[in-house]
C-alpha cells in the first residue's frame, strides 16, 4: 500500500514538473524569435523577444535603450527584458544560450579562463560605450594628484598614511571592489598596472553607491567610481596630473577607462542584431549613453584589445 | 448490550459490516491521507534537492579544481584572482563565528529580559505593546537594516570607538535587532508554558519575584531559552545584504572589532554575480554556501540536543 | 544588599530593558518613516522608476512585490496546509516524523542567499523558467513552507480536543473531522500566522535578486490577460520587487534624487509591514469572533 503511494506520488511530482517546464516553453520566455515572415511592406516586422542579463553598472543604460527601442513602433513586436546579476552571471547565461545578450564589463577572455577559454571563442562582442573611472577621495583630504606609483603604494598597502603622499597626518583607509569585479580588474590593470590584493583593513564593496557613501563618510578613504557617479559628496583626484575628463579618455591621455560590452553566442540573430544596432546607432550613442555618463565607442581615437595593447 | 464474541469468525463478521458501513469514510480517508503525504513529500524533495544542488556545484572544487578540505577550511589567505589562487576561508568562518555569537551574546539578555516581561511581570502591557512590537521588528526587511545600518550605526561607532566603524561589531549590532524577535519569541513560549505550582511553591516559601525568576523559571526553562539563541544564531549565520553592507569584506581576520572583516554569506553576494559559472573561484564560492549548510544543519542538530535535554 | 533591594534592582532593570526595545523600535520606525514620509506622493506611488531623471516613482515594483506575494500564497497555503496537518494528525511518533520535524527546520533556517542561488540553477536554469515572478514565487515558497507548516501545526494543537473526539464519536471520518471541525476553529490562529509571514515575503529580497530578476518590463495596465507579455498579470514575466529596488538603487542608482527615492521606498515597505501586522491581528480577531460566536 504505502509502496504503491510512493510511486503514484513520485508520477505526480515528474509529470508535475514536467508540465511546469514545457507550459513554459511555449509561453515566451526563451527569446526564440519568431521571424512572421516577410509581410509586403517594405520593413519586415520583426517580432520575438530578448533576453539581456549581466553588469549591474551596464544594466542602466540597456534599461534605457531598451524601452526606447519597444517604444518606437518600427519595433513593437519585439519585448526585450533586461536583467542584472553581475557580468559573470551574464556571461554564463548567453554562453549557456539562457539569455539572448550578455553584458560585462570585461572582455569575456578575462573571466573564462584555462579549461573555459573555448567558451570565450564561441561569444561575438558588440562593444557599446565606454566607461572611465575615476580615484575619489574623502572631501576632507588634501591631495589633488596622485601619480600612478603612489597609487599603487596606496593599494597595495605599501603607504599607509596621507602624510606619505602630501597630505596631512591621516590614515588611508581603501574602500575597494571585490576581487572579482570588473570595476576593479580595470582599475588595477589601467591605474596601477598590477594586480593587487584585498588587504587587512581595507573595504570591498561591490555597489558604486554605497563606495560613494563610504568615500564621502570615512575620514582619510580613498576609492575610484565610474564617472556617471562622480558628485559633490566626494573629491575626484587626478591622475599622474591628467583629469579624467572626456577629451583626456577620447585622446589616450587618460589611460582608466573600459568598454562596456554586450555578448551573444555566435553571430546575433535578427532580432538581437535590430536592438545592438539600434543600440550602436547615433540617436543612441550621442544621447543616451553620453546622458549617463559613458563615452560613445565612436569617439574613441584609441582602440584597445583584451590584452590591453593600445592602437591610434 | 453487546454479547461478547462467540469466536473469532463471528467477530470477522462484524467488523466487515462495520467497515461496510464506513465504506464512503475510506475514500475520504484516502484523500486525506494521500493529499497531506503529497505535501510532505514535497517538502522532503525541495530539502534533497536543494542539498543535491549545492553539494554537487560545492564539491567540483575539491574534485576537479584540487583544493583540499582542510586547505579551504584552514586557509588563511584568500585571493581567487591573483596570479597564484589561494582559497583560505576560514577568515570567513571566522567572521560568521563571531558575527552571529556577539550578535547572540547581545539579543539574549535582550531577549530573555523581554520575555521576562511579558510573562511575569507586567502580561497586560507585555500583549498589548511589547509583543506587537517585537513581531514588527521580525518583518523590518533585511534591506532597510542594512540601510540603516550603514547611515545609523557605523558612524556611531566611528565616532566612539577608533577604527573604520564597519567590521563585526557593527554587522554584530544590526544582526542582534534582527534576531531578536526568534529569540523573544521561543523564550516567552518557554517561560509562559511553565507550570504555575512552582512558582507558587517559591512564593510560599517566601522567595521574592526576583528569586523566581532567577533561581526557578530559569533554571528550569534553560533549554528552551537556549533553544531560541541558537535558532537566532542560526538565523543570523545566513543573513547576507544586511551584513554585507556594514562588515566591509575585507577577507582577512580582524584586528579589533572595528575593523573590516569578511562572513561566509558576504563574500558570496559580493562575488557570486561576477564569476562565471563553473571558474575555479564561482566553485569555490558554492563550497562555502555548502559551508553554510553544513552549519544550518549542525544548529538545528543541537537545537534537538537542548529539546532532548529539556524532555528528560 | 537584601532580597528585597535585589528584587527592586532587578525589575526595574527588566522594565528599562524592555522600555529600551520599544525605543529602539520606535527609533527605527521613525528614522525610516520620518526620512521617507516627505517623499512619498500619489505620483511617487504609481509612476515607473527613471534612470537618470529625477522624479521616478515605484508603481510597478510596488504592484510587483504585492503580485509576488498573492502568488507565493497560492502556492504556499494549500502545500503548508497540507504539510501542516499531516504533522499534527497524521504523522506517527517516531524516528520519520523527527526527521520531517528536522527537515521542516533545516529549512526555515536557510540562508536566503543560498535559496537565491538554488532558485538561479534550479528553477530559473534547468526548468527553464527564466527570471520571472513564478520563479520568484516558487524561491518564496521554499522560504514560506516551513513557517506555514508550523503555523498550521500548531493551530490544529491549539484546537480543543474534546471537539476532535466529539466529532470522530459522531462517526465523521478524520478527515472530515479536521476539514469541518477542527480547521474552521484553527482558521484565526492560521490566518494572523500566515500574514505574518507574508510580511516577511514582502522584504525578502536576497533570494529574488536570481529568481524574480532586477528589472520590470514595460507594462500596459489596460491589458489584463494573463498570458500576454506585457500584462502586469502574466506569472512569466520578470519582476522587481520593493525590496530590490530600494537594493538597486542604493547601489547603482543614477538619479539625483535615487537617496530620497530609496528613503520614500523603504518608508512604503515599512508602511505595508505595519499595514500587514495590524491587519494579520484584527482579522483574527474578527474571525474568532465570528466562529465562536463570542461577542
Amino acid at each position: 500500500m504505502k509502496k504503491v503511494l510512493l510511486v503514484v506520488v513520485a508520477l505526480m511530482l515528474t509529470i508535475g514538473l514536467a508540465a511546469c517546464g514545457s507550459k513554459n516553453e511555449s509561453s515566451n520566455n526563451n527569446g526564440g524569435t519568431t521571424n512572421t515572415g516577410n509581410a509586403n511592406t517594405g520593413g519586415a516586422a520583426l517580432s520575438g523577444s530578448l533576453l539581456a542579463a549581466g553588469s549591474t553598472a551596464l544594466q542602466p543604460l540597456v534599461e534605457q535603450v531598451s524601452k526606447k527601442f519597444m517604444d518606437d513602433s518600427k519595433y513593437s513586436g519585439i519585448t526585450v527584458q533586461v536583467q542584472g546579476g553581475g557580468s559573470g552571471t551574464g556571461l554564463t547565461q548567453v554562453s549557456a544560450g539562457q539569455a539572448d545578450l550578455g553584458n560585462s564589463d570585461i572582455f569575456a577572455e578575462e573571466k573564462f579562463v584555462d579549461a573555459d577559454a573555448d567558451k570565450a571563442k564561441e561569444l561575438v562582442d558588440h562593444q557599446v560605450a565606454v566607461v572611465a573611472m575615476a580615484t575619489v577621495v574623502n572631501k576632507e583630504i588634501a591631495v589633488d594628484s596622485l601619480t600612478k606609483q603612489q597609487l599603487v603604494d596606496i593599494f597595495t598597502g605599501k603607504v599607509t598614511n596621507w602624510k606619505d603622499v602630501g597630505g596631512k597626518d591621516q590614515k588611508i583607509t581603501i574602500v575597494n571592489r571585490p576581487s572579482s569585479s570588473g570595476t576593479r580588474k580595470t582599475f588595477e590593470k589601467f591605474a596601477l598596472g598590477t594586480k593587487s590584493e584585498d588587504i587587512q583593513g581595507s573595504i570591498q564593496e561591490d555597489s558604486s553607491g554605497t563606495v560613494k557613501k563610504l568615500v564621502a563618510e570615512t575620514p582619510g578613504a580613498i576609492g575610484y567610481l565610474a564617472l556617471s557617479y562622480l558628485d559633490d559628496t566626494v573629491k575626484t583626484v587626478k591622475y599622474d596630473g591628467v583629469e579624467p575628463k572626456e577629451d583626456n579618455i577620447v585622446s589616450g591621455k587618460y589611460p582608466v577607462w573600459a568598454y562596456e560590452h554586450v555578448y551573444t553566442k555566435g553571430e546575433p540573430n535578427e532580432v538581437a542584431k535590430v536592438f545592438i544596432d539600434y543600440l550602436m546607432s547615433d540617436e543612441i550613442q550621442n544621447a543616451d549613453v553620453v546622458e549617463l555618463g559613458y563615452i560613445p565607442v565612436g569617439k574613441m581615437q584609441v582602440k584597445r584589445d583584451a590584452a590591453g595593447n593600445i592602437t591610434k | 448490550m453487546e454479547r461478547p464474541a462467540a469466536n473469532d469468525k463471528h467477530f470477522v463478521q462484524t467488523a466487515n459490516r462495520a467497515r461496510k458501513v464506513v465504506k464512503p469514510h475510506l475514500v475520504e480517508e484516502w484523500v486525506g491521507k494521500v493529499y497531506t503525504t503529497l505535501c510532505i513529500l514535497v517538502l522532503v524533495v525541495t530539502i534533497g534537492a536543494i542539498v543535491y544542488f549545492v553539494s554537487s556545484r560545492g564539491l567540483t572544487t575539491f574534485f576537479s579544481d584540487g583544493i583540499s578540505l582542510s586547505g579551504l577550511l584552514s586557509g588563511l589567505k584568500w585571493d581567487p584572482e591573483g596570479d597564484i589562487p589561494l582559497y583560505g576561508a576560514l577568515p570567513f568562518i571566522f567572521g560568521s563565528f563571531s558575527t552571529s555569537l556577539l550578535a547572540a551574546l547581545i539579543a539574549a539578555p535582550l531577549g530573555v529580559c523581554a520575555a521576562v516581561f511579558m510573562t511575569q511581570i507586567m502580561p497586560g502591557i507585555g500583549k498589548r505593546i511589547l509583543q506587537p512590537v517585537i513581531e514588527l521588528l521580525a518583518g523590518i526587511p533585511s534591506v532597510v537594516f542594512g540601510f540603516v545600518g550603514l547611515s545609523v550605526v557605523v558612524p556611531a561607532l566611528r565616532a566612539i570607538f577608533p577604527g573604520q566603524g564597519i567590521g563585526i561589531a557593527a554587522g554584530a549590532i544590526v544582526l542582534s535587532l534582527m534576531i531578536l524577535p526568534t529569540i523573544t519569541t521561543i523564550a516567552t513560549d518557554a517561560l509562559s508554558g511553565l507550570s504555575a505550582g512552582l512558582k507558587e511553591a517559591s512564593y510560599a516559601l517566601g522567595a521574592t519575584r526576583w528569586q523566581t525568576i532567577y533561581r526557578i523559571v530559569i533554571p528550569t526553562t534553560l533549554p528552551s531559552l537556549l533553544t531560541g539563541v541558537v535558532l537566532g544564531m542560526s538565523r543570523a549565520f545566513g543573513e547576507a545584504l544586511a551584513v554585507q553592507m556594514v562588515i566591509g569584506n575585507s577577507p582577512h581576520i580582524p584586528h579589533s572589532l572595528f575593523q573590516s572583516a569578511s562572513t561566509l554569506t558576504s563574500v558570496i553576494t559580493l562575488d557570486m554575480g561576477n564569476t562565471v559559472m563553473g571558474s575555479a573561484h564561482n566553485n569555490a564560492l558554492w563550497s562555502l554556501a555548502l559551508i553554510l549548510l553544513a552549519m544550518t544543519f549542525v544548529f538545528v542538530f543541537v537545537v534537538r540536543f537542548l529539546e532532548r535535554r529539556k524532555n528528560r | 544588599m537584601n532580597a528585597k533591594t535585589a528584587d527592586r534592582i532587578a525589575t526595574g532593570v527588566i522594565y528599562v530593558v524592555s522600555a529600551f526595545i520599544v525605543l529602539i523600535l520606535a527609533g527605527l520606525l521613525g528614522y525610516i518613516i520620518f526620512r521617507g514620509i516627505g517623499h512619498i506622493s500619489w505620483h511617487f506611488l504609481t509612476s515607473a522608476p527613471q534612470t537618470i531623471k529625477a522624479g521616478g516613482g515605484i508603481g510597478p515594483q510596488l504592484f510587483n512585490s504585492l503580485f509576488l506575494l498573492v502568488l507565493t500564497l497560492i502556492i504556499t497555503i494549500p502545500l503548508g496546509l497540507g504539510a501542516g496537518i499531516y504533522m499534527s494528525e497524521y504523522a506517527k511518533a517516531g524516528r520519520l516524523t523527527d526527521t520531517i520535524r528536522l527537515i521542516v527546520e533545516v529549512l526555515s533556517s536557510f540562508p536566503s542567499i543560498v535559496i537565491g542561488l538554488f532558485g538561479l540553477l534550479v528553477i530559473v536554469n534547468l526548468f527553464g523558467l527564466g527570471f520571472s515572478l513564478f520563479s520568484g514565487a516558487l524561491a518564496l515558497t521554499v522560504f514560506n513552507l516551513p513557517l506555514m507548516v508550523r503555523i498550521t501545526e500548531q493551530a490544529l494543537k491549539g484546537v480543543p480536543r474534546e471537539q476532535k473526539e466529539a466529532s470522530l464519536a459522531l462517526g465523521l471520518s478524520r478527515w472530515k473531522t479536521i476539514t469541518s471541525v477542527m480547521l474552521p476553529i484553527a482558521t484565526p490562529a492560521i490566518v494572523t500566522g500566515t500574514i505574518l509571514a507574508a510580511g516577511r515575503v514582502f522584504g525578502e529580497a536576497a533570494a529574488l535578486l536570481f529568481t524574480a530578476g532586477m528589472s520590470s518590463p514595460r507594462l500596459d495596465f489596460t491589458n489584463w490577460n494573463p498570458l500576454d507579455a506585457r500584462s502586469p498579470l502574466n506569472p512569466f514575466r520578470p519582476a522587481e520587487t520593493l525590496a530590490v529596488h530600494i537594493w538597486k538603487i542604493n547601489s547603482e542608482g543614477l538619479a539625483p534624487d535615487a537617496a530620497q527615492i530609496a528613503a520614500g521606498a523603504s518608508a512604503v515597505l515599512i508602511i505595508m509591514v505595519l499595514i500587514f501586522n495590524f491587519g494579520a491581528r484584527w482579522f483574527g480577531r474578527y474571525l474568532h469572533r465570528k466562529f465562536t460566536a463570542t461577542k
